[in-house]
């Protein structure tokens, strides 16, 4: 018995490091249009994460139907872009001249995270 | 319209199996110019590549039985405009429409648009009385039609609108948390009283009460469907896309008390005797504490974007517009500001709001422009001069030609540039936001770990101490906190920036600002007013002021030269009437000469005076030291007197200067004036150091120099002429004069143009990044305090765990401590001459 729980621990503990930090996330190809609409609402983005081309710019809807003040701003890290989110309307957004690489984008408290990924 | 091939998501209802996935696959395949379809029922969207249009996706979707409307409730061309806006110039505009009452209304609506001179197309939204109009037709073109075919339009575009029913969105919200608070709490205070007053909280196999706690555990269960749905629904979704949030640790928290007390309802000779305690109580208090601190949240949360509001606030709601009949008579009408085009001829009456950016066409006034600049007095207004938006109109009534409307106005911008800035992050918050990205899985390894522990090595009943551990560290830990640190304070912050008349343009000028050690100031048009004047008036033996000042004038008046300027200025100030010159003649370098009465005058510097013979036999080195630059005038070969010109030292320099180097500052002075004259007014303002005879190219290399040396540098200048400086200083401040500032050339600008705001700025700057560093401190101590604590740690000394509930209280109020503390920004006053960046006690 106190084997098998332990054993339980640590595999729940192994699934979590796998689950949130190892395994890749789907990723929505999104690269000949470079537009995409995410729909913000119960904690996540849908799609979570976006792949567009690097040097073009990228228009993003953000559909906010969360009404909690979290989801209020869309922040892209280390782009200098951020957008405040109405609630039951679409927020459009223009990313411009995209440089490679993989950006966070997440709510101010980060409980909404999502990525962008230019190549 | 163009119509190139792009892929388009649409938003889908209806829609719940793989059968529905076959028929819109089928539906919109179906389309000319459909290339390829992707259903996603998860997210009930479709993402369709081609070339057709939107509506046409729409239309098809819908005949095929499913909703296909954006849920703005608009159909969706907003979204295809976006691109058409780029290649055709186009603009969407967004019309509310009144009067209309049926389905032919809207037929009616959308073909008189349609028939108006540049519409590309025209949608009517039956449900929210809205039509979306795209193509060049202006608005007012657009409303005329509607207004024609019997109806009535305006202008959907009001962000002070947009704002309202943002607070009525959010007033909605707060309410539906009071009501899961009140489902989780009438359940849980029960309980939990029942519990604390000595009730059994056990379950005794084959009794009755049995039968009560499954009864129980099945509300609860309800409860937690209702009130906590929302935790549940977000923590699963977040699961799915590899994310973890704060929803999946009170959904783990709750769902595993929850899960637990039903084993031991349902199977109580599983467990050990010990191990037979319920903890339904602790799911439904949890769910509602956690409602509770989310509504207290969203209440906190209004206040801190207080600023923008006001902001949006000032804004006119209707404008007074000045047309001419086609009998060329004049007629006035009040007209919804959003209905000003650029161009019309606006009047405002005192009292009145400017409506929107102009330039003033005819009639005097003072405006007061303290609501965006700072300045307190309010500036005098008169043809030619450029009025802003929001401001208010004092004295006499104005006409005045709209420049910039909507979006374009100076309040607009700056409404924008706050929102923007106040989304931004200082380098501080970094750290803050690489624990938060793995917080909430370490939060669950802890939890798993925790439970571990007191399963190998705690005291029975084991099995329920591992719950209580686990439960709440998962319930305890608030990432929220943490992230909400310094978002929160930085909104606050730049919004009380805004109300000072400071733009701040990100969050990296705010941390910068509190650190600076050096400050270098522009002269002309910083220090000084920037425009020369008439400071002294020296006469010869026999001679009066008035006199010398109209002979100068009138020698002067033909001139356009800064320092005749002043002279003329001067004496138009003294109401002097000037007299008819003859022979005028500018003489570059010495000064001016001409005739009067037969006689010959000249004002000019002394050199050329005396080589002409005249006797300078007055001192001037009066106006020398001050600064000034000396003006001889002479009559025939007799000296009347030297008229003192200099550009003045702001009002308010000397102080702002103080209030700078009380702030640890050392104040340099940078000009391309001559030394002497330079020191000169160095000296009147109080400066550490000064740097003389710079050309302006240079002013850059100085402040790299400065930097060279380990100084943190913030330059202080005009948006124009010192924008090399400016960008090479570690913060950047323009000085402005009213709101025709490049708002876009600095970190920070400054729309009053006096410097007590780049004090007021700094101790702005320093203020909130101290409430940024109480918010993460509290943050990072509440999380590695608490957490610990939930694990058990105390237990050998206490012999207790701490409760579920307690967790559950402390975590919702944590969030709630932060957004508070950083609303505390909210009635710090940099005042002038009071504040130093250690002095703000009330932040």
């Amino acid at each position: 018995m106190s084997l098998f729980v332990n054993l339980v621990g640590l595999v729940l503990m192994a699934l979590v490091v796998w689950w949130f930090w190892l395994s890749h996330r789907k990723s929505t190809a999104q690269a000949a249009t470079q537009e995409a609409t995410i729909i913000v609402e119960d904690g996540v983005y849908s799609p979570a994460s976006i792949r567009a081309n690097t040097g073009q710019s990228l228009t993003l809807h953000f559909d906010r139907r969360d009404p909690s003040p979290c989801a209020e701003q869309v922040i892209f890290q280390g782009l200098d872009t951020s957008a405040f989110l109405e609630t039951g309307k679409t927020t459009t957004l223009t990313l411009d001249n995209l440089p490679a690489g993989k950006h966070r984008f997440t709510c101010q408290m980060q409980m909404y995270q999502g990525t962008l990924i230019v190549d | 319209m163009p119509t190139q091939t792009r892929t388009q998501t649409l938003p889908i209802s209806g829609a719940t199996c793989q059968g529905c996935s076959r028929t819109i696959t089928t539906a919109l395949e179906s389309i000319s110019g459909v290339e390829s379809v992707v259903v996603d029922l998860s997210s009930q969207q479709v993402s369709v590549t081609g070339n057709a249009s939107r509506s046409t996706l729409q239309g098809a979707l819908v005949q095929a039985g499913y909703g296909a409307e954006d849920t703005d409730g608009l159909p969706a061309h907003d979204h295809d405009t976006a691109d058409e806006t780029n290649t055709s110039a186009a603009q969407s505009v967004q019309l509310s429409i009144s009067g209309a009452t049926c389905a032919s209304c809207v037929r009616t609506i959308e073909s008189a648009l349609r028939n108006t001179p540049g519409v590309d197309n025209a949608d009517m939204n039956f449900a929210d009385r809205t039509a979306q109009v795209t193509g060049t037709a202006s608005t007012s073109a657009l409303i005329n039609a509607v207004s024609d075919a019997g109806y009535g339009a305006e202008l959907l575009d009001n962000s002070a609108d947009q704002q309202e029913q943002q607070e009525a969105r959010e007033q909605a919200h707060y309410h539906t948390l009071l009501r899961h608070m009140g489902l989780g709490l009438g359940l849980g205070v029960p309980l939990m009283a029942w519990g604390l007053l000595g009730g059994d909280m056990m379950v005794r196999a084959g009794q009755t009460s049995q039968w009560i706690w499954l009864g129980i555990g099945l509300l609860t269960l309800a409860v937690l469907a209702t009130a906590g749905r929302h935790f549940f629904v977000g923590a699963w979704k977040a699961f799915r896309n590899h994310n973890a949030n704060m929803d999946t640790l009170i959904a783990l928290g709750t769902g595993a008390a929850w899960l637990y007390s039903m084993v031991v309802v349902l199977l109580p000779g599983a467990l050990p005797e010990a191990a037979r305690h319920v903890y339904f109580e602790a799911s439904a208090m949890i769910i509602g504490l956690i409602n509770l601190g989310q509504a207290l949240e969203v209440r906190a949360r209004g206040k801190t974007s207080a600023a923008v509001k006001r902001l949006l606030d000032l804004g006119a709601k209707t404008a007074r517009v000045v047309r001419e009949g086609p009998n060329q008579e004049k007629t006035e009408q009040d007209i919804p500001v959003e209905q000003v085009q650029t161009g019309d001829i606006l009047r405002v009456r005192p009292g009145e709001k400017i409506a929107v950016d102009g330039t003033v066409k005819e009639g005097e006034s003072r405006i007061d422009e303290s609501m965006l600049t700072g300045e307190p007095m309010p500036v005098n207004k008169s043809t030619g001069d450029t009025v802003s938006a929001g401001t208010l109109n004092e004295g006499g009534t104005l006409l005045y030609a709209a420049t910039a409307v909507g979006k374009d106005t100076a309040l607009s911008q700056i409404v924008a540039l706050v929102k923007k800035a106040q989304g931004s992050k200082p380098p501080i918050g970094r750290l803050a936001d690489q624990v938060s990205a793995i917080f909430v899985p370490t939060i669950m390894l802890i939890a798993i770990a925790a439970a571990l522990v007191w399963f190998n090595v705690g005291p029975e009943p084991r099995l329920t101490h591992m719950l209580i551990s686990a439960t709440t560290v998962l319930i305890i830990a608030c990432p929220c906190a943490l992230g909400l640190a310094t978002p929160m304070s930085v909104m606050v912050g730049v919004g009380k920036a805004a109300e000072n008349g400071i733009l701040i343009r990100q969050g990296e000028a705010l941390q910068t600002s509190s650190q600076l050690d050096t400050i270098v100031l522009d002269k002309t048009g910083t220090i000084t007013e920037g425009k020369p004047a008439v400071t002294d008036i020296i006469c010869a033996e026999g001679q009066q002021e008035d006199t010398v000042l109209k002979l100068a004038a009138s020698l002067e008046s033909g001139s356009e030269h800064p320092l005749a300027t002043a002279i003329l200025n001067e004496s138009k100030q003294r109401e002097l009437s000037l007299d008819d010159v003859t022979q005028f003649q500018a003489l570059n370098g010495k000064g001016v000469t001409a005739t009067l009465n037969g006689k010959t005058y000249r004002l000019g510097n002394r050199r050329w005076l005396e080589n002409e013979g005249v006797n300078i036999n007055l001192d001037s080195t009066s106006l020398t030291d001050k600064g000034a630059t000396p003006l001889f005038l002479s009559e025939q070969q007799t000296l009347l007197g030297i008229i003192g010109v200099a550009d003045r030292i702001k009002d308010d320099s000397k102080a702002a200067i103080t209030r700078l180097k009380e702030q640890g500052l050392k104040v340099i002075m940078i000009t391309g004036d001559i030394t002497a004259s330079a020191n000169a007014i160095a000296k009147q303002a109080g400066v550490d150091e000064v740097m003389a005879e710079v050309l302006p190219e240079d002013k850059a290399n100085k402040v790299a120099a400065l930097q060279k040396e380990g100084r943190t540098v913030a330059m202080v200048g005009d948006g124009i002429n010192d924008a090399p400086a400016l960008a090479q200083a570690d913060v950047g401040f323009a000085i402005g004069t009213g709101t025709d500032v490049a708002i876009e050339s600095a970190a920070i600008t400054l729309m009053g143009g006096s410097l007590h705001g780049v004090a007021d700025a700094m101790a702005i700057s320093s203020a909130t990044v101290r409430n940024i560093k109480q918010n993460l401190f509290g943050a990072f101590v509440y999380n590695s305090l608490g957490v610990p604590v939930a694990a058990g740690i105390l237990y050998p000394l206490t012999g207790n765990l701490l409760s579920p509930v307690i967790a559950g209280a402390a975590m919702s109020l944590s969030s709630v401590t932060v957004v508070t503390n950083a609303n505390r920004l909210r009635f710090f006053k940099p005042g002038h001459g009071n504040s130093k960046p250690d002095k703000e006690s009330n932040a």
